[in-house]
């Protein structure tokens, strides 16, 4: 296996969407070269760095706000009926 | 190494009651709808914007189109997906009102097939986002995602932060799974590079950074 072929497989690969001889290529690959070793991980720990970030959280005082506005506006649009929208 | 686990999304198995029952007029059924999905519409909004009071908007205007649309919902997708996609058109739009130069569309970004191939090789450094305080390691996160162009950071923020399946995001997104998926791949090594700059193993001290030449 090439590095663009391992590169190729590199979203499925860390999906766990492979079918097990093309993951034990990749794997295999992976073993000696290690510039893809390196993107391999890093891209893992992006990913990850990512989903735990809790980057932009909605506040729970403005979460309330914006309930009560969706809701409200809810309401306004059963009155009027399903024109307003 | 091994695979990355998907975050686990709420419970969904009353999720169609409470359409349903909110369909039927029960206000607090699509409140309750409200209440499982506004943090997550919220994210997927200020990602896509990157501005707050625009997210906002969007959280309103996404679930105000869901209620008044409700009854169209065929209940063949899960109404978060389906609630997912207003989401996602009302953010473009936004966008769109802000840059009418650019046409700010989920196709615009293919460039040539090899824009995202990595040239930084250079390992990060064991727990690089320890190096920063919790603060400093969101601005690095939010500057970075913002440098991604509109098409690759909706992909990446309903599949990586999200959780949504390739499937769910290519429905979501009225993509092929094929194009999720290589949007996905860029948006991720595109990331992974952008992040290097910060989080890099430091050498003798400063931020020196290494060359890769493998044998791509």
């Amino acid at each position: 296996m090439k590095c663009s072929e391992f590169l190729t497989e590199l979203t499925n690969y860390l999906d766990g969407v492979l079918d097990e001889p093309t993951k034990a290529e990749l794997e295999n690959h992976l073993s000696w070269c290690h510039n893809c070793y390196v993107v391999c991980d890093t891209t893992k720990k992006t990913i990850e760095i990512y989903r735990d970030s809790q980057l932009y959280e909605l506040p729970d005082d403005l979460r309330t706000r914006l309930r009560a506005a969706i809701m409200a506006k809810c309401q306004q649009h059963k009155k009027r009926g399903p024109q307003s929208v | 190494m091994g695979a990355i686990q998907n975050k686990l999304e709420g419970p969904v198995t009353d999720e169609l009651a409470l359409v349903q029952a909110a369909k039927r007029g029960d206000d607090s059924a699509f409140e309750e709808l409200v209440r499982r999905y506004d943090r997550n519409v919220f994210r997927i909004a200020q990602h896509i914007t990157q501005n707050r009071e625009d997210a906002e908007d969007v959280v309103q205007e996404a679930f105000l189109k869901a209620y008044g649309n409700l009854a169209k919902f065929q209940e063949q997708s899960k109404f978060y997906t389906w609630l997912v996609r207003i989401a996602v058109n009302e953010a473009l739009m936004k966008l769109r009102r802000k840059k009418p130069e650019r046409t700010v569309s989920l196709d615009e970004d293919i460039k040539t097939e090899d824009d995202s191939l990595p040239r930084e090789i250079a390992d990060w450094s064991p727990n690089p986002e320890q190096q920063y305080n919790q603060a400093e390691l969101r601005e690095i996160l939010s500057k970075t995602i913002q440098g991604l162009p509109p098409g690759f950071r909706t992909v990446f923020v309903l599949r990586d932060v999200e959780g949504l399946s390739t499937e769910e995001t290519a429905a979501a997104l009225e993509l092929s799974v094929p194009a999720v998926k290589s949007r996905l791949l860029r948006a991720r090594l595109q990331l992974r590079e952008r992040l290097g700059r910060f989080f890099q193993k430091r050498e003798n001290g400063d931020n020196k950074r290494e060359s890769g030449d493998g044998d791509r």
